[in-house]
């Protein structure tokens, strides 16, 4: 449901930067989401696809690179990557007890125009 | 037309963030403390809101901000104990975002308040993942609701600097376990402190007003230093 804002928010951004360069149309939208970000990136095309309808950047293809989250854990202390919220055990000692370094990213990167 | 590439590396999250910065800026400005409250839906948000008016009345100036899909059924139960109450409704939208307390705060006479509650929409995913420029974030978990909800909802867990367990008055009556869930909350957050209580016989909740009142002291010793 949230990713509508969030969706707005791109947009807001895009079009802001495209009219910096005089743009006519935005092709491509590159973006990275960590993947302990909690966002669903077919949500955010879907509702992108709604949201810029008559505006330049109406038809954008969003590019969405996944980044996996580093993790913590505070039993043992190793440092491991997580695919997303249903891999938080410790591979090293089985715990759950785990402090997220990075992973909640959620970045416009670039944009393709024309 | 040529095709170009335009590098950007804006943070989507940034508009939010900056909001809240603004809206903790306004709140120590006028030396208030501003706690958001989240649970699922049927938690006793509303409750454990209505107790802390009640102990704290001619002792602490509070407001309420209320967040509901719809209805003002809340706001009026609020109104009725005689504190200023804003109702947002965000009409559909499934938590609080730091432009709508924005908008609620330039609704309250700042100068008059000494705390801020804001009851989040019922719901225990995306609240967790919006700041609204609150300095403490708290949330509530039922009994009825069952200890394992740490491991399927662990944002909401891991933000939180209090977790408050409602409705022990119920505990014989349900297979929840304590042990489990101070387990699973010492592993997702072992800084956040847990208090059982139930508003309903009032058990538990002085512990949770001595911390309540123990931040509002902080703020004030913040601002004089």
């Amino acid at each position: 449901m949230h990713e509508l804002p969030f969706t707005e928010a791109i947009l807001d951004i895009v079009l802001n930067e495209a009219k910096g360069v005089k743009a006519n149309k935005v092709n491509r939208i590159d973006i990275t989401i960590g993947k302990l970000s909690g966002i669903m990136p077919e949500c955010v095309q879907f509702a992108f696809d709604v949201i810029s309808r008559e505006t330049i950047a109406e038809g954008a293809k969003l590019e969405f690179y996944q980044t996996p989250g580093q993790v913590r854990c505070r039993n043992c202390g190793t440092t491991f990557s997580s695919q997303g919220f249903d891999d938080l055990t410790c591979p090293n000692c089985n715990k759950q007890k785990i402090e997220v370094l990075t992973g909640r990213e959620f970045i416009v990167d670039s944009i393709a125009w024309e | 037309m040529e095709v170009k590439v335009l590098t950007i590396k804006e943070d989507i999250l940034e508009a939010n963030k900056e909001r809240a910065r603004k809206n903790q800026k306004r709140l120590e400005e006028h030396t208030i403390l501003g706690v958001n409250v989240m649970s699922s839906p049927g938690a006793g948000k509303t409750n454990l809101i209505l107790r802390t008016i009640e102990r704290f009345k001619g002792k602490l100036r509070i407001a309420v901000i209320e967040g509901d899909i719809a209805s003002r059924m809340d706001a009026d139960k609020v109104h009725r104990q005689g504190v200023p109450v804003i109702q947002i409704n965000t009409g559909g939208a499934c938590h609080l975002d730091a432009n709508m307390i924005e908008q609620a705060l330039n609704n309250l006479s700042l100068e008059q308040v000494d705390l801020i509650l804001i009851e989040n929409v019922g719901n225990l995913v995306c609240p967790a993942e919006f700041d609204l420029g609150v300095h403490k974030k708290i949330m509530i978990l039922s009994v009825p609701e069952g200890d394992d909800k740490p491991h399927k909802y662990p944002l909401m867990f891991t933000e939180v600097d209090v977790a408050l367990v409602n409705k022990i008055d119920v505990l014989p009556y349900f297979d929840f376990d304590m042990g489990s869930f101070i387990e699973a909350m010492a592993g997702l957050n072992p800084a956040a402190k847990v208090f059982k209580i139930s508003c309903r016989t009032n058990e538990g909740l002085e512990a949770w007003f001595s911390w309540l009142q123990e931040e509002v002291n902080q703020i004030r010793r913040r601002k004089q230093s």
